[in-house]
């Protein structure tokens, strides 16, 4: 992982979620509070704002850095969530990143204990479960593998029945629609793989 | 309406609103709530939904050793724990008091 690497990779996921942040507040309008496009948007635009500094720190400090700036910009129900992925994270990976596939598992351990959730119930869960599997299957086209592994399983939480969260309280009207906290998720891991991949 | 019930013995603080300033919650905020509503009881927390909660435990997490064992967050309804809660400590009772007084309203 070099400065350069990580610049790109913070740019690259910022630029994304940024991007994206309409279609991801019409995703939680239909089965939220229509918060997540522009909390998302808010934190990775900080995020973005201090790539260059974060990108000389080692990875873990790099994560912490991140994870902070979400958990203290973001707001919402996914600042947490997403502050804590990345803060487990951080304080599990190693500096050259080749224990990725532990640490991810470690971090969404922590995601599941700060959300009081599991698999199932129709949450950003629903891709970080698959891609921690992927990733500890791995193999050799992991990097053309993940995006798709992370958008079907978005794709997937459309027909779920949400249970937790601010969806759950819209029953069986939050079925027909994808969990904006599933996209986000998958947008997320799509452009990491496409930095890596270049 | 909790100051009217529970009078000016206790410390109050409410927050509220996403760092952009908009409806939400945050926990640069809800620290700085905890900080106004401090004293040497500690504090009982309640929430309206999902993300205050989330929030709340994190900017608990955030505190120094010494507060954050007396800081807590209330599984209650706002309006009723908040009140039930204030009156409770008005009276002087300690923070575990507190808090249990305000889950009794929570289904069980």
């Amino acid at each position: 992982m070099t400065p350069a690497l990580l610049h790109r990779l913070i740019v690259a996921v910022s630029d994304d979620v940024i991007a994206h942040a309409d279609e991801l507040t019409a995703l939680d309008q239909a089965v939220g509070d229509g918060d997540h496009g522009v909390n998302m948007k808010r934190g990775f635009e900080a995020v973005r704002a201090d790539a260059a500094a974060t990108a000389e720190k080692p990875l873990p400090e790099a994560l912490k850095a991140i994870g902070t700036q979400l958990v203290m910009k973001v707001g919402g129900a996914s600042g947490p969530l997403y502050g804590t992925l990345f803060l487990a994270l951080s304080k599990e990976i190693a500096p050259d990143g080749s224990n990725l596939p532990t640490a991810f598992g470690k971090a969404v351990e922590a995601v599941k204990a700060r959300g009081k959730s599991q698999p199932g119930q129709k949450t950003m869960l629903d891709v970080l479960t698959p891609v921690r599997t992927a990733l500890a299957e791995g193999g050799a086209d992991l990097r053309s593998r993940l995006p798709i592994v992370a958008a079907s399983a978005a794709e997937a939480t459309i027909p779920m029945l949400a249970t937790r969260g601010r969806a759950s309280f819209l029953g069986e009207r939050s079925i027909g629609h994808m969990d904006p906290g599933a996209r986000s998720t998958a947008l997320m891991v799509a452009s990491v793989c496409r930095v890596l991949e270049d | 309406m909790v100051r009217q019930m529970a009078g000016d013995s206790v410390n109050l603080a409410y927050t509220g609103g996403d760092p952009g300033g908009g409806l939400g919650t945050g926990v640069a905020s809800i620290r700085d709530a905890i900080d106004r509503a401090w004293s040497e009881a500690g504090v009982a927390i309640l929430v309206d939904l999902g993300g205050a909660e989330t929030n709340s435990e994190m900017a608990v997490e955030m505190l120094d050793a010494e507060r954050r064992g007396r800081v807590v967050v209330c599984n209650a309804p706002i309006v009723e724990g908040a009140v039930m809660a204030a009156t409770e400590a008005s009276g002087g009772s300690t923070l575990e008091t507190v808090r249990r007084t305000a889950e009794e309203l929570s289904p069980q």
